[in-house]
């Protein structure tokens, strides 16, 4: 009981405050729907349709548009997030899983996970500016701050390609280890880390030069290091912290971005993909894919907190704050 | 004999420029008679194993483009009673790569050439356990799972149920014969029961009164918990399901089936790889297709990472710890350093869904779980990996 005592502790503040304080957008890739959890209540107060096999979500920066990745439907969607309402398709390719949104807040890059491509999209003309080819199933995707470089990574290739926002032409592409499955800019886009699933680890790179300049490894105690699936991660705003999520090892690791080395692990769900900050990155939200839930993740004390039922096969996640409050 | 050639092409791609490097690869395949089964419904795929090749040259390309890496696949096939020998003699004087798609005597006939002693092959259809112990070869790696570790795997899953009263009906070709040997290791190996074993009377087609004659033939076995069926052609065991004198399910080579691949198999990204296939080939991945594209990326994923294509190399780094494949199935595939066989989880299926995936929870083993399906190795009679290690 002392385990529960001390979650309803460190819960209190978060439910303490009554007003809105924003919501997490969960995609449930085996149901066409979004769950919609509100970050005060800690409950799912709305369901939204999406077309087939939803995955990739991320807000325009005024909120005021989502973009989802309808895989089996071919299309990025784009959801006006107040009603619900899908207001139209962007021509994406096929088999979208994952993009990002450039910092222009208008070109989506998008990865073609059956085609081996990635499509560049104006969101606002709605036109195909570029398809280029890259190695096969793409998925992770990244732009550096300064918006001068794209990241595609691809699962069979092994590798991360460099695409040069200016031309829409790899200029470097880099093998990392078995089945890459995302990446993230770091330090004022200074390092460029990528996931490698199968093989386990997180690869750094120097983004000058694109030279590799270290290795995360991950070990949690009583699971194969066969299990330990690093997939998807988020940075803390401070850059200082990662929290990488660990696949079937169920567990997400707390890494120290400067010395790489893994602090802690948290347990969460089953097979847990991708997760969501809140506004001031106090919670920290996991979708887990096999147990079709989220955990809630307290930041600070590295503690889970609750666990919420969404839909079937939980994937992407992406923070909307609450309405007049622009986080 | 069909000698096709396909090319990868290098073309426009704008690769990171390094030293070219050729990788060529034969795919080997001697063709055998099949005798008939009772159904007229399968039909064999002219390519079975050859796709999966051509897929796997197609992942490996898009590597090596971007690494000037250039792959190639050149297919030939020797007719029954064809001259084997000399074919891989000339696929050995193009080079050191051969994907083997034959029978066991066949691929130690390669293996035992003397052009084949520097080479590297791939067993990609022979499940037989000889081949991975005591008639191994150190320039001869597995990348089909065999026949112990698909038994293992089922094994396994039963122990998991609890159903471990058991009994076996086997057909009489000698693949059931494997099989069913196989299985009583199996069984024997995870403390499952063998109540009865019963020989199937292959002498008639029982396709219109198997209603009448498999109740009867299974009315004299001793209670059991389930029935196993070696029949790995598909001639008889398809008759054998709701017809029992008890109500009991089937598994083995009918039914519930532990094999190295499935068109059933969709989850760990394994849906990519079937759409890529159904594209390439028109139709469903097969075990054979799975064990030829293993072949070919297990060649690309050591050239990639070698940046050499000589086989010696690729052998070395193949057969070492820093060898991870990405075989859609959950966990890193790599190859046993002491018989050559590939480590794979084995997918425990039905015709239209995975039931499990071994290896299974609760099978533990001190370096890899995998190893607990197949021969591990301190019970390994294959002596030629320790000569060359």
């Amino acid at each position: 009981m002392r385990y529960l005592t001390a979650i309803a502790l460190i819960a209190m503040p978060a439910f303490a405050q009554a007003q809105a304080q924003g919501e997490i957008w969960v995609t449930n890739e085996k149901d066409n729907t979004i769950s919609v959890i509100d970050v005060a209540t800690l409950e799912v107060v709305r369901t939204v349709s999406t077309g087939e096999r939803p995955r990739g979500i991320t807000f325009s920066s005024d909120f005021s548009r989502l973009f989802v990745c309808a895989s089996d439907s071919d299309a990025v969607q784009v959801i006006d997030p107040e009603t619900g309402e899908i207001l139209h398709d962007l021509p994406s390719g096929e088999d979208p899983e994952q993009f990002v949104l450039h910092p222009d807040d208008r070109r989506l890059y998008i990865a073609n996970e059956d085609d081996a491509i990635t499509t560049v999209v104006d969101t606002e003309t709605r036109q195909v500016i570029a398809q280029i080819d890259v190695g096969i199933e793409p998925e992770g995707m990244a732009v550096s701050p300064d918006g001068k470089i794209a990241i595609t990574t691809s699962e069979t290739t092994n590798m991360a390609h460099w695409i040069d926002t200016e031309t829409q032409q790899l200029f470097a592409n880099t093998l990392v280890d078995a089945r890459p499955r995302h990446a993230e800019f770091l330090k004022d886009g200074a390092e460029l880390w990528v996931s490698s699933e199968i093989g386990g680890t997180i690869t750094v790179f120097d983004t000058a030069d694109q030279s590799e300049i270290a290795k995360i490894g991950f070990e949690v105690t009583g699971i194969h290091p066969d299990r330990v699936q690093p997939v998807g991660f988020e940075l803390t705003a401070d850059g200082a912290t990662a929290f990488v999520a660990l696949g079937p090892a169920n567990h997400i690791a707390v890494v120290n971005a400067e010395t790489y080395e893994v602090e802690e692990y948290i347990l969460v769900g089953r097979r847990v993909w991708h997760m969501a900050f809140n506004a001031d990155q106090s919670l920290l939200f996991t979708t887990n894919g096999v147990s079709g839930d989220v955990t809630v993740v307290d930041v600070a004390s590295r503690k889970p907190l609750k666990t919420i039922k969404v839909g079937r096969f939980p994937w992407g996640a992406a923070f909307r704050p609450a309405q007049g409050d622009p986080a | 004999m069909k000698i096709a050639a396909i090319a990868a092409a290098l073309a426009t791609w704008a690769a990171t420029a390094s030293a070219e490097i050729a990788v060529p690869v034969t795919y080997l395949r001697q063709e055998v008679e099949r005798p008939p089964v009772l159904s007229n419904l399968d039909a064999m795929p002219e390519n079975d194993g050859l796709a999966g090749a051509e897929l796997g040259l197609a992942d490996n390309a898009t590597t090596g483009r971007f690494q000037g890496h250039v792959y190639t696949l050149d297919t030939v096939s020797v007719p029954p009673g064809g001259d084997l020998a000399g074919a891989a003699r000339d696929a050995l004087a193009r080079g050191g790569l051969l994907i083997l798609d034959a029978p066991a005597a066949a691929v130690l006939g390669v293996a035992d050439l003397p052009e084949a002693e520097a080479a590297l092959l791939f067993n990609t259809a022979a499940p037989e356990a000889r081949l991975r112990g005591a008639d191994c070869r150190a320039n001869l790696l597995h990348t089909i799972a065999s026949t112990a570790m698909r038994t293992d795997a089922l094994a396994q899953f039963l122990v998991t149920r609890r159903w471990d009263d058991l009994a076996l009906v086997t057909g009489d070709r000698l693949e059931d014969l494997d099989y069913a040997e196989a299985l009583r290791g199996s069984l024997t190996k995870f403390g499952l029961r063998l109540r009865a074993e019963a020989p199937w009377p292959s002498d008639a087609d029982i396709r219109r009164n198997a209603a009448q004659e498999v109740p009867l033939f299974t009315q004299g076995l001793p209670d059991h918990d389930l029935l196993l069926v070696a029949d790995e052609a598909g001639d008889f065991g398809r008759y054998i399901a709701y017809n029992t004198w008890q109500p009991r399910l089937v598994a083995g080579s009918e039914g519930l089936r532990a094999v190295a691949w499935a068109p059933v198999v969709e989850a760990w990204g394994a849906a990519q790889l079937q759409s890529r296939f159904r594209a390439l080939a028109g139709r469903e991945m097969s075990a054979r297709d799975y064990a030829a594209w293993a072949a070919m990326r297990a060649i690309g994923e050591a050239v990639t990472r070698t940046g050499a294509a000589d086989a010696a190399r690729l052998r070395d780094f193949m057969l070492g710890p820093e060898f991870e494949l990405g075989g859609f199935l959950g966990q890193p595939l790599g190859f046993r350093p002491w018989d050559g066989q590939m480590r794979q989880p084995i997918p425990v299926v039905t015709d239209r869904a995975v039931v499990a995936t071994a290896p299974l929870e609760g099978f533990l083993h001190p370096t890899s779980e995998m190893d607990t399906l197949g021969i591990d190795a301190p019970e390994t009679l294959c002596t030629a990996f320790k000569d060359r290690p």
